[in-house]
């Protein structure tokens, strides 16, 4: 363990990615293969099935600590990470151990099936043959969650140092449904794979939000508006007529969308597509929350599928006929784009692509209005393309720009707090608003992020002195302070008292200047509603 | 009335219209140390340990009314006597011990049990009545011993100087940065200081305590000076302009509030080593036992939730809410 409790160290050091990759390809040289393969399992969110309950490892420590269970949850809550506080609070080590990472895990899993007793053995012992950041990382793999910033790029880039293999093939090996029982190194890294070609896609190009007027922008005609769609970046390869789906982040995701599996049945092959997967039923896009539905799941169910369908609004076309045509302009490439959605008339079974429409406009006055109807229609904004703009990598500034909408917001008053965790832990970041609704208070909503440190440190520090009740971690206090709250989306909502939803709900700014008698009302909200109800979506 | 009593300006003793550590001007003040919210401008008379005399001066100006006295020593108030001894905490830090009307008080200050060679040596005092500090007040706050802390800055310092790096680290400027010197393989490199620090090392050593010679950092110096050498800094230098002028450095903060992953990660500095000048969890269990005190008055810090653990250990604990600054996540933390 303690190779790899040396590399978690390390990474949690320090926060730029040359450091990390160095770190990880260190690692990699050093550790044994099975060790290799289960850091960049638990990296990528595989972690081994929980065999013990956190309640009886709250209970245990406090026992073995020699402590009362409420200073144990006293201290969790300031620690704010559960696996941490136990690995601070338990005793030191009495005997060694010189189990690897690995062995650890298979332990771990080991477990399943055994009484309480064998467990609290287990564990026990655990605890005492490890240090203070073994045991974190012991009771890590217990509870989940390594939150180290390594994203799979790093991994990637690591692996790829290690071996000499480009990012993006190892980036496909890493994919998928691989586990660390049934997997070896060898077999998942480092030998030949003849599929990495087929799957590469390319790196997508990105926009920069809009920094300039929208008039300096020259002549509309010289621009391709199109409405900026909410769901997820992808890009869909067929070659070979095989299909793979890479999200932004290049993470491949063909499993989780297997409705891309239909484009086997189209006559074309080898192109590459760039769009926006979109949960869509009925002819209409769904919400942002029913995709997130699809997102976490790594297998998707039937009904699933039947209930939230996806499919690939198409804006681009990278690849045609085998042929990178990423150097020709907008326009031509749009052409070859809307040829291969044609062919999809021809054939009688579904495909789910559809052309992303371009909006017509005659001036820019026009467009600044469809912006501000976009914003009553709960649409995120336009994406502004040059005809004439190449097909580049990364985010670059000049032909491609996004065009969000202002977000909508009210001023709301604090009424519960709860301290964050992590990086937070310590701080009372975790915040819940209430509007005015007659004489009462009515909660409409949580927000945890878009104040700085400062002032999470101040608000705490009011948290403290104006705490009028307890409810466990979460703390009531004195309604004094106003946040203006700003959010892109609003909803009616059955799970919630005051029977609205916000879509991405932050504190836009602290406004000391106001008082909570000055604060927004629930009739504000309702009237925001109904407005954006009252526009029909077309 | 007890012997000492909590008022709007501080902890007061009635019987000898003395205060210890008060917030709010006063006639007589007696002092346990010279961090800023122990010691406040404005008292018409104050009383330290000799060791603190020059570092208040230096902080409150030369013009105030001060005297010193030493550790162990006693001077009768009114029929009440009071007496100076060991904290540990910084240099010249005391607890106050008060006897009279049968009752025996001892005000701790901020303390610690490690002797960290410098700051004097904590000895436990018997009393009846104990105010503790509680900073620190939580089971998962436990110390690792001086020597292999030092033995991580150490190890730091020689591998940023190996990668050609300029190594700073943060540390209150009375106590922690004269702790560090004190203790520090000056045999690495050079050691710079930041120039609030390098006036109060020279308070201290114009006072006849021997400190490390230090460099000042000088106006005209550029980045490549640095190079190798370690620079004692305060912590609000954190991500100041004068941090600014120094490149491929490696940033560590020395606090006690190293302990959590998540203080560590907040504050952005690439390496947090747990050094604290207060009292541990087990440190503050053990010295409350050694005193045989009854009553226990935790003051900063976790103080509710300390004095509801000291409740059920049997003794008669009630927190005191008083203006010292212990929890702090701020710059001024220690």
């Amino acid at each position: 363990m303690r190779l790899f409790a040396d590399l978690f160290l390390e990474l949690d050091q320090t926060t730029k990615t040359n450091e990390k990759v160095a770190a990880l390809s260190e690692y990699f040289k050093n550790a044994p293969d099975q060790d290799k393969l289960w850091t960049i399992a638990l990296f990528s969110h595989r972690r081994p099935k929980r065999t013990v309950t956190t309640k009886f490892l709250r209970q245990w420590a406090a026992e073995v600590a020699n402590i009362e269970p409420w200073l144990f949850e006293d201290s969790y809550h300031i620690v704010g990470d559960l696996a941490e506080t136990i690995s601070l609070i338990t005793p030191k080590k009495t005997k060694s151990s010189s189990l690897s990472l690995s062995d650890w895990i298979i332990a771990i899993k080991n477990q399943v099936g055994h009484s309480e007793a064998q467990k609290k053995e287990f564990v026990i012992d655990a605890w005492s043959s490890l240090d203070q950041e073994e045991t974190f990382l012991f009771n890590k793999l217990i509870t989940g969650g390594f939150r180290v910033g390594v994203s799979q790029k790093t991994i990637v880039k690591a692996l790829s140092k290690l071996t000499g293999k480009e990012e993006n093939r190892i980036a496909h090996r890493l994919m998928g449904s691989w586990s660390p029982e049934t997997e070896s190194f060898k077999h998942l890294i480092v030998d030949d794979n003849p599929k990495d070609d087929l799957s590469r896609p390319y790196p997508f190009y990105l926009a920069y939000a809009i920094d300039k007027e929208i008039e300096e922008l020259g002549a509309v005609k010289d621009w391709q508006i199109e409405q900026k769609w909410d769901g997820i970046r992808g890009q869909i390869i067929k070659r070979n007529n095989e299909i793979f789906v890479w999200s932004r982040g290049e993470e491949l995701v063909t499993d989780k969308y297997p409705e891309f599996e239909n484009l086997k049945l189209l006559p074309l092959d080898n192109f590459v597509i760039d769009g926006e997967i979109l949960p869509f039923k009925n002819g209409k896009p769904l919400s942002f929350n029913d995709l997130q539905k699809r997102i976490g799941r790594k297998n998707v169910s039937k009904k699933l599928l039947l209930e939230i369908p996806v499919i690939l609004m198409c804006y681009d076309l990278l690849e045609y006929d085998g042929k990178d045509i990423r150097e020709l302009n907008l326009v031509d490439r749009r052409k070859h784009l809307t040829e291969i959605i044609m062919t999809k008339n021809e054939v009688i079974i579904d495909i789910p692509l559809h052309l992303s429409q371009e909006l017509v406009f005659q001036n820019w006055a026009q467009v600044t209005n469809a912006r501000e109807k976009a914003k009553r229609d709960g649409i995120e904004g336009l994406m502004l393309k040059s005809r004439m703009s190449t097909y580049k990598s990364g985010r670059k500034k000049g032909e491609w720009w996004k065009w969000k909408v202002e977000p909508f917001t009210i001023d709301a008053i604090l009424i519960y707090a709860m301290r964050g965790h992590g990086r937070r832990a310590n701080l009372f970041t975790d915040f819940t608003f209430a509007v005015h609704d007659g004489d009462k208070l009515v909660t409409f909503t949580k927000a945890y992020s878009g104040l700085t440190d400062a002032e999470f440190l101040e608000v705490t520090k009011f948290v403290k002195k104006n705490t009028i009740e307890k409810h466990g971690p979460v703390r009531m206090v004195k309604p004094e302070l106003v946040f203006e709250v700003a959010f892109d989306d609003i909803n009616p909502s059955k799970r919630h008292k005051c029977g609205l939803a916000l879509r991405f709900p932050r504190m836009k700014r602290w406004r000391k200047d106001k008082e909570a008698e000055e604060a927004g009302t629930l009739f504000e909200l309702k009237s925001l509603l109904e407005q954006k109800q009252s526009r029909p979506l077309d | 009335m007890a012997l000492i009593e909590l008022n709007k300006n501080g902890i007061y003793c009635a019987e000898a219209d003395v205060y210890i550590d008060p917030w709010r001007s006063v006639d007589k003040a007696l002092i346990t140390h010279g961090h800023s919210d122990h010691s406040r401008p404005g008292h018409k008379s104050y009383l330290c340990t000799h060791a603190s005399v020059p570092i208040i001066k230096h902080r409150l100006g030369s013009k105030i009314n001060i005297a010193g006295i030493g550790y162990g020593e006693s001077i009768m108030v009114n029929g009440v006597k009071f007496s100076f001894h060991p904290a540990g905490h910084i240099i010249g830090s005391a607890q106050i011990r008060a006897e009279g009307k049968g009752e025996v008080w001892v005000i701790s200050g901020d303390y610690k049990t490690e002797n960290d060679g410098i700051s004097g040596c904590f000895e436990p005092v018997n009393c009846t009545h104990f105010i503790t500090e509680s900073t620190f007040g939580l089971p998962v706050y436990k110390w690792k011993k001086q020597s292999k802390v030092f033995d991580e800055i150490n190890n730091w310092w020689s591998l940023n100087k190996s990668l050609g790096k300029t190594t700073i680290i943060t540390a209150y400027s009375l106590g922690k940065a004269q702790r560090i010197l004190h203790n520090i393989d000056s045999e690495i490199g050079k050691i710079f200081c930041h120039g609030a620090i390098a006036k109060m090392n020279n308070a201290i050593r114009n006072s006849g305590i021997p400190l490390k010679d230090t460099l000042l950092i000088e106006k005209e110096s550029k980045p490549q000076d640095f190079a190798g050498h370690l620079i004692i800094a305060p912590p609000s230098a954190l991500g100041s302009s004068w941090m600014k002028r120094f490149k491929n450095v490696s940033v560590g903060i020395a606090s006690g509030w190293m302990m959590l992953r998540g203080a560590r990660r907040r504050r952005g500095a690439d390496r947090g080593f747990v050094l604290s000048d207060h009292c541990d969890w087990d440190g503050l269990n053990e010295s409350i036992k050694a005193t045989g005190a009854e009553n226990i008055y935790p003051t900063h810090g976790y103080t509710q939730i300390y004095s509801r653990w000291l409740r059920e250990q049997g003794y008669n604990a009630q927190p005191l809410e008083t203006e010292f600054e212990g929890e702090s996540l701020e710059k001024k933390e220690e």
